[in-house]
């Protein structure tokens, strides 16, 4: 019995019973097309997140002041605690770092932002002209904070387009005076929506330059630095040297935490294809489920088929290849189930795309490969039992049966 | 070449014990040609099985060919199965989903026979059945006698020694079963060993030799014309 043949009488098998190859081919493909959206989706999801932080330039570094790293014997320093102010005089030093493009320093706050009788409670950030470049952020009318230099108060401000709505309603903002805490600044420009900006809402903003920002809400230290190096491959070398200049002005204490664009890239890869496997595994759930079901129904084939069984028993057929010929028919089931199922899968994550126009839906090779791997497995070792029992099936009961 | 001593088979039905077979002797030349008739009941089909090695005596011995067939393993029946014994059975056993064709092939499919011989073994034996034009006609379209020539032509495929037909003729009318009982005659005559069951006089009459069961017992055993 050569390969061909078995694939023809199985295929014969198969097709001659058409309610059963329907049952058994929904199992499969709820089961392979569960893998498939629901790992379409954990990829897209990581896609998406991965392409918003890349927007922002690989090449970025993040200063934050304090170490918040656990490692190494960092005597009295606490997470979350703050044992040097990270100032502008730290941001202007590192500005001059011969690796360094371009900086922002930030200060977040809070503040009530009031114009005539409106008012509004909101974010604040200060800091400085660069940053409209570092965030690549587009600005609808109006310019962004004027360079100057960091310690400098300035009463300017630039806003985004829910504050502006808020505020101005329909007024042109541009030009008018505002009260953010207890000082006054007048609008100089209006941030695009449209600018792409992790964990920011652009809408909601209110920037001001640094020193502004950090006397209304009187914190000397700065929330973070932003530090652009020239070029991607000069990140380790600024890396250094952003520590090194640190350690020179904070007596000789590493107390920084410095956080590069890959570290943070890779950190949201490693939580989305963790994510991506988890639901891939709860997808495998079904494909389980459906393996039992094609146990079940290979089991009541084997009764259905003891006639023809025993005859293939009479005419010669061993046991191996009567276990053979089963199995193949639960491999095949399971086959054209996964190869429906990916077609279920591709469908649905491609209709979903049109109401998700922001993600791509694409199943990773890997688990389509899994899944279809995993559905003929299951497919075969579910087939195993009622072969089995196929095989041991006595040809003169399995015969006088009519 | 078959043989058997005190071939016994004892079925265990509950706590109860029935004897099919009593320690049976029996000696079979090749060619020949051999009814077994017999009441319902009798062993007949159990005698057939255990020549057939679908089913194991629970005592005695049976040489086929002088080996001693009882002591192979699974695999080795079925391969003695395959390469020595035809079965013809009351209902037939083809294989509903598969054409005429299909049906006669599959036991040299399981043989592992290459795809051209056997293409060219299936259309000769058609021919000879005169069912060359029911080739692919599936068992539903056919009539019970054209049912049992290409069960016959199954059996035969394989060149085996022995045919064994248990009631070949059970199912159908006097017309198609003589027509069936001809065509065995004729294999027959070509050599190969006919072994019938049959409930019909008139067709055990017509073998060679007649062995008569009673009670998992052969009670007469008789060469020539009755
Ligand atoms: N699988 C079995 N389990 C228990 N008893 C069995 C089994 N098969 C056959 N027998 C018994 O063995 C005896 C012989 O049965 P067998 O089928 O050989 O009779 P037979 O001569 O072929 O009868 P018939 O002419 O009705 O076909 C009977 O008493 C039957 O009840
Ligand atoms: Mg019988």
């Amino acid at each position: 019995m050569n390969i061909k043949d078995i694939i023809l009488f199985t295929v014969h098998a198969v097709t001659s019973n058409r309610v059963r190859t329907l049952l058994m081919l929904v199992a499969m493909s709820i089961g392979v097309g569960s893998v498939i959206i629901l790992t379409s989706l954990g990829e897209g999801a990581r896609h998406y997140v991965i392409d918003e932080f890349s927007a922002l330039g690989t090449n970025l570094i993040i200063v934050l002041p304090g170490r918040t790293e656990t490692a190494g014997n960092q005597a009295g320093m606490l997470f979350g605690k703050t044992p040097r102010d990270l100032t502008v005089y730290d941001a202007g030093a590192i500005h001059r770092s011969p690796y360094v493009k371009q900086i922002a320093p930030i200060s977040v706050g809070s503040a009530s932002i009031s114009y005539k009788q409106r008012s509004r409670e909101g974010p604040v950030i200060g800091s400085s002209a660069s940053l409209l470049t570092i965030r690549h952020w587009e600005m609808s009318q109006g310019k962004f904070l004027p360079p100057m230099d960091y310690d400098r108060t300035s009463p300017v401000c630039v806003i985004g387009a829910e504050t502006k709505h808020e505020l101005f309603g329909n007024e042109n903002p541009l030009g008018k005076w505002l009260r953010i805490g207890d000082r006054r600044f007048r609008v100089i420009g209006l941030i695009a929506s449209e600018g792409r900006s992790v964990g920011v809402d652009v809408e909601k903003l209110v920037i001001i330059p640094v020193a502004s920002a950090m006397a209304i809400f009187n914190n000397p230290s700065l929330f973070r630095i932003m530090v652009e190096s020239k070029n991607r491959d000069m990140v380790p070398s600024a890396i250094k040297d952003v520590e090194r200049i640190i350690r020179e002005r904070h007596q000789g204490k590493d107390d920084v935490t410095l956080i590069t664009q890959d570290a943070v890239l890779g950190t949201f890869d490693k939580i989305f294809t963790a994510l991506t496997f988890t639901v891939a595994g709860i997808g495998a759930i079904s494909l389980f489920v459906a393996g039992i079901l094609i146990m079940n129904v290979m089991l009541v084939t084997v009764s259905q088929r003891t006639a023809e069984i025993g005859l293939l028993k009479a005419i010669g057929a061993s046991k191996q290849q009567i276990t053979i010929l089963f199995m193949g028919e639960a491999a095949l089931l399971s086959l054209i189930g996964a190869l429906a199922g990916i077609a279920f899968g591709i469908l649905v994550t491609q209709t979903a795309e049109i109401f998700l126009p922001k993600m791509t839906l694409v199943a990773p090779w890997w688990a389509l490969v899994a899944a279809m791997v995993t559905a003929i497995t299951t497919g075969i070792l579910f087939g195993i039992l009622p072969a089995q029992r196929a095989a041991r099936l006595d040809p003169v009961t399995a015969l006088s049966r009519r | 070449m078959i043989r058997l001593e005190k071939v016994e088979r004892i079925f265990q039905v509950g706590d109860q014990q029935v004897t099919a077979l009593n320690k049976v002797d029996l000696s079979i030349e090749a060619g020949e040609y051999i009814s077994i008739m017999g009441p319902s009941g009798s062993g007949k089909s159990t005698l057939l099985n255990m020549l057939g090695l679908l089913d194991q005596p629970t005592g005695g011995r049976y040489l086929l060919d002088g080996k001693d067939v009882t002591s192979l393993t699974d695999d080795e029946q079925a391969y003695t199965r395959q390469q020595k014994i035809g079965f013809v059975f009351q209902f037939f056993h083809l294989i509903p989903r598969l054409t005429a064709e299909a049906n006669i092939e599959l036991p040299m499919i399981l043989a592992g026979i290459p795809e051209q011989e056997r293409k060219e073994r299936t259309q000769n034996v058609l021919k000879a059945i005169g069912l060359e034009n029911r080739a692919d006609h599936r068992p539903d379209q056919l009539s019970g006698g054209q049912l049992q020539r290409i069960a016959i032509a199954r059996a035969t495929i394989m060149q085996p020694k022995v045919l064994l037909a248990d009631e070949p003729t059970g199912n159908l009318d006097q017309h198609s079963g003589k027509e069936i009982i001809q065509l065995l005659e004729e294999l027959n005559s070509k050599g190969l060993t006919l072994i019938i069951v049959t409930h019909d006089i008139n067709i055990g009459k017509r073998a060679h030799r007649h062995i008569q069961l009673v009670d998992g017992k052969i009670s007469a055993d008789e060469s020539g014309a009755l």
